[in-house]
């Protein structure tokens, strides 16, 4: 018990550490990609945008996997957890693409305006 | 008796099977209280996941959208930008608080009731200290730079462009498409005589005054809503600067600078309040767990503090939900 506290100690140690060395590097990259850092550069976006998602996904999994003890449970339990979860990767695809496709229609719709002013 | 040899009969008919029916096995291995728990912040992180995606949803519909570096780029006790400084240290402070809690957690398996009790101390004050930041923040945005749930003065533009000077003629002022700029707020002297003169001195609005002078005039120059030379003041106060349009298809125009997508107040503070009204209600419930610890009720229990386990999940999903609306508002 006693060498299983010790152990639990240094992993949380080791874990808050990642997580604060990511954060920093994600703001890093956040700026970078507004052209902070190095003066006058601006990054291309959809890499950048990629990257920081990339390491919040990887943030989340550290809290859950190790500071929720996500990892030392059951697999019932995790899969009962995780799995709902998945049904969001397509809510987030099919609400950006309709949200996309409304900034089109309010083009279209401003098109016609003037159209109809120049005639 | 008769009990005894019905269990018998279960037994032996599938051993493995029926015991977990029977209530007597934990097949999640853990608790009631822990697994309802988990599925409370499973609704939890659809509700969170809901607003987020409406967010993205009415950012992707807009044709240009504030750049969060501009928007966030206040620190108490200093002038001028420090793009995402601010925000950076929220979370770092809610980081740590988390720390502590994984610490008492730690401490509650252990049975040690003191390190419960400071470590869960610690992460009060982590929370309270978030909470503090969170409220430095919605102070400066609403009272500093008059955003509201209704209105947004942080507008992007979509077309560069060259301002115009006090006598409308072009000034050296310019700016290119991409770049986010916020509307500013007059004050009309009204009944106030002294209001030019105290302006002009020890203007409370450090950053804003100084920006007004070096444009070569301050907000004082407009006294009542109207159309200027250089902006046009509404009903409310706020300035929209005019400017001649460098390049795209409507080069050559003169236009004022509009409000900003109407929807990002809205979404700001909804969300980041509903994200901080957790934090708050967590903050509650630690004290009232701590409460509980000193009182010594879950040492009685034997089960590992179990009660300290639970809170500690909630603490490290509000967490975990920070991790999120840190991307989604302030960095992408």
């Amino acid at each position: 018990m006693a060498h299983d506290y010790t152990g639990a100690k240094k992993i949380a140690l080791k874990t808050i550490i990642i997580l604060a060395v990511v954060t920093v590097i994600e703001v890093l990259v956040a700026l970078t990609g507004k052209g902070y850092i190095i003066e006058g550069y601006h990054a291309p976006k959809v890499l950048m945008n990629t990257l920081m998602i990339g390491m919040s996904l990887y943030k989340a999994y550290l809290i859950v996997f190790e500071f929720m003890h996500m990892k030392y449970e059951a697999r019932g339990l995790m899969l009962s957890v995780l799995l709902p979860v998945c049904l969001l990767i397509w809510a987030i695809i099919a609400f950006l693409y309709e949200g996309n496709a409304w900034k089109g229609y309010r083009q279209t719709v401003q098109d016609r305006s003037k159209v109809e002013v120049s005639r | 008796m008769a009990t005894d040899t019905l269990d018998k009969k279960h037994t032996d008919h599938d051993s493995t099977a029926n015991a977990s029916w029977d209530g007597a096995e934990y097949p999640f291995k853990v608790g009631y209280g822990k697994l309802m728990i988990w599925y409370f912040l499973v609704s939890d992180a659809f509700t969170f996941a809901g607003f987020l995606i409406a967010y993205g949803t009415l950012r992707f519909s807009m044709p240009s959208w504030p750049v969060p570096d501009y928007v966030f780029s206040t620190f108490p006790f200093l002038e001028g930008h420090h793009p995402l400084l601010f925000v950076t240290l929220m979370t770092f402070v809610l980081l740590f608080s988390s720390f502590t809690m994984i610490r008492a957690v730690q401490e509650g398996h252990r049975e040690n009731r003191r390190g419960v009790a400071i470590w869960m101390g610690l992460t009060i004050i982590g929370g309270l200290g978030f909470l503090g930041c969170q409220a430095w923040e919605w102070t400066t945005l609403i009272g500093k730079e008059h955003m509201s749930v209704t209105t947004n003065p942080f507008g992007t533009h979509t077309e560069s462009g060259i301002y115009l000077d006090a006598a409308g003629k072009e000034s050296s002022e310019t700016f290119i498409a991409g770049t986010t700029y916020l509307l500013h707020k007059a004050t009309f002297g009204g009944d106030h005589e002294a209001t030019p003169v105290h302006k002009e001195g020890a203007a409370p609005h450090g950053e804003e005054a100084a920006h007004a002078d070096a444009d070569g005039h301050g907000d004082h120059a407009y006294k009542a809503p109207g159309d200027y030379p250089d902006a046009v003041v509404d009903e409310r106060g706020y300035i929209h600067k005019k400017y001649i349009v460098a390049d795209g298809e409507h080069a050559g125009r003169t236009k004022s600078e509009s409000f900003g997508p109407k929807a990002f107040g809205a979404l700001f503070f909804f969300i980041t309040g509903f994200h901080g009204f957790h934090v708050f209600s967590g903050v509650v419930f630690l004290l009232i767990i701590l409460i509980n610890v000193l009182s010594g009720i879950y040492i009685a229990r034997r089960n590992g503090n179990e009660m300290v386990e639970k809170i500690g999940l909630y603490w490290h999903f509000v967490d975990l939900v920070w991790v999120f609306v840190f991307l989604v508002f302030y960095l992408l």
